[in-house]
């Protein structure tokens, strides 16, 4: 069952995002982008993550696709023709994709005793089992603080300066946007 | 378990993702692939984050912001392209080339 909803969505966000690349309207991109956004966060469901399920809906297919849109309309780009490269630059393209696509699928053969093996054999030995408590004590987190809770406390704790960081960066971005869009620069 | 089919996916969305970025010239179209790549590589952290720990999570965390604050500025550039040239054609876009 499990397995059945996952190739579903599987193939749901498959075929958007080809029909993203190749749709000529830039409006229809944008639809597509955000239908396969929600398919991913469907996934996210299954894969045991409630919560970035619901922030990819609201960040990623809510604010950051109705920006797109806002883009699109305000420029008037939702008749354009089609913009595909020339065909020797889409056969080059088509190659090269293909390349990387083999290349990424070997990822599939990852398993955590894999991994752990490789790293028993590194010379700074690291033993596998103080490598991955970490996978566990999260189940367990999420069992006792719920999935919120155990998502708080690494943020704000182990990674508490990366965080404030990200706060500077998002004030340059505000910053940056609004020079850039100011009509006399 | 779901950890190999999810990786199967977000390699075949980010080569997607690389596609589009080198098919097309319309420079939104082009911003709405890299969030796409963006998108897959988020789609890995979370499938892994099952085995080894929260840290994933709080790393799609971070992706995400950066995600936000990379399209509002791009969007930014591309509004103020569009002003220069009246269209966001990237074919047309060759004020740097010798």
């Amino acid at each position: 069952m499990e397995f059945a909803i996952f190739g579903i969505t599987a193939l749901v966000s498959i075929a958007c995002a080809v029909a993203m690349i190749l749709s000529d309207n830039a409006v229809h991109s944008a639809l597509f982008l955000v239908l396969n956004f929600s398919a991913v966060a469907v996934l996210y469901l299954l894969l045991q993550a409630p919560f970035l399920a619901m922030i990819q809906i609201t960040v990623y297919a809510g604010a950051i696709m109705v920006l797109f849109l806002f883009v699109i309309m305000l420029l008037n780009l939702g008749h354009a023709d089609s913009d595909l490269r020339g065909p020797s630059t889409v056969a080059a393209s088509l190659v090269i994709v293909g390349l990387l696509a083999v290349e990424l699928l070997a990822l599939t053969r990852y398993t955590p005793r894999r991994l752990a093996t490789e790293l028993s054999q590194w010379p700074t030995f690291t033993d596998p089992a103080t490598a991955f408590v970490a996978g566990q004590l999260t189940q367990q987190e999420g069992a006792t603080r719920g999935v919120v809770g155990a998502l708080a406390a690494p943020l704000f704790q182990t990674y508490l300066i990366p965080f404030e960081i990200t706060s500077i960066l998002l004030l340059a971005a505000i910053v940056g946007a609004v020079v850039l869009a100011k009509r006399d620069v | 378990m779901l950890l190999g089919p999810s990786l199967a996916l977000s390699a075949l969305l980010f080569s997607l993702g690389v596609a589009g970025v080198l098919l097309r010239r319309n420079a939104i179209v082009l911003f709405m692939c890299i969030e796409l790549m963006l998108n897959a590589v988020n789609l890995t952290f979370v499938a892994l984050a099952q085995l080894h720990g929260a840290s994933g999570y709080v790393m799609v965390f971070f992706v995400m912001t950066v995600a936000a604050a990379e399209a509002a500025v791009g969007l930014a550039i591309i509004i103020g392209i569009f002003r220069h040239k009246q269209s966001v054609d990237l074919g047309n876009i060759n004020l740097l080339r010798g």
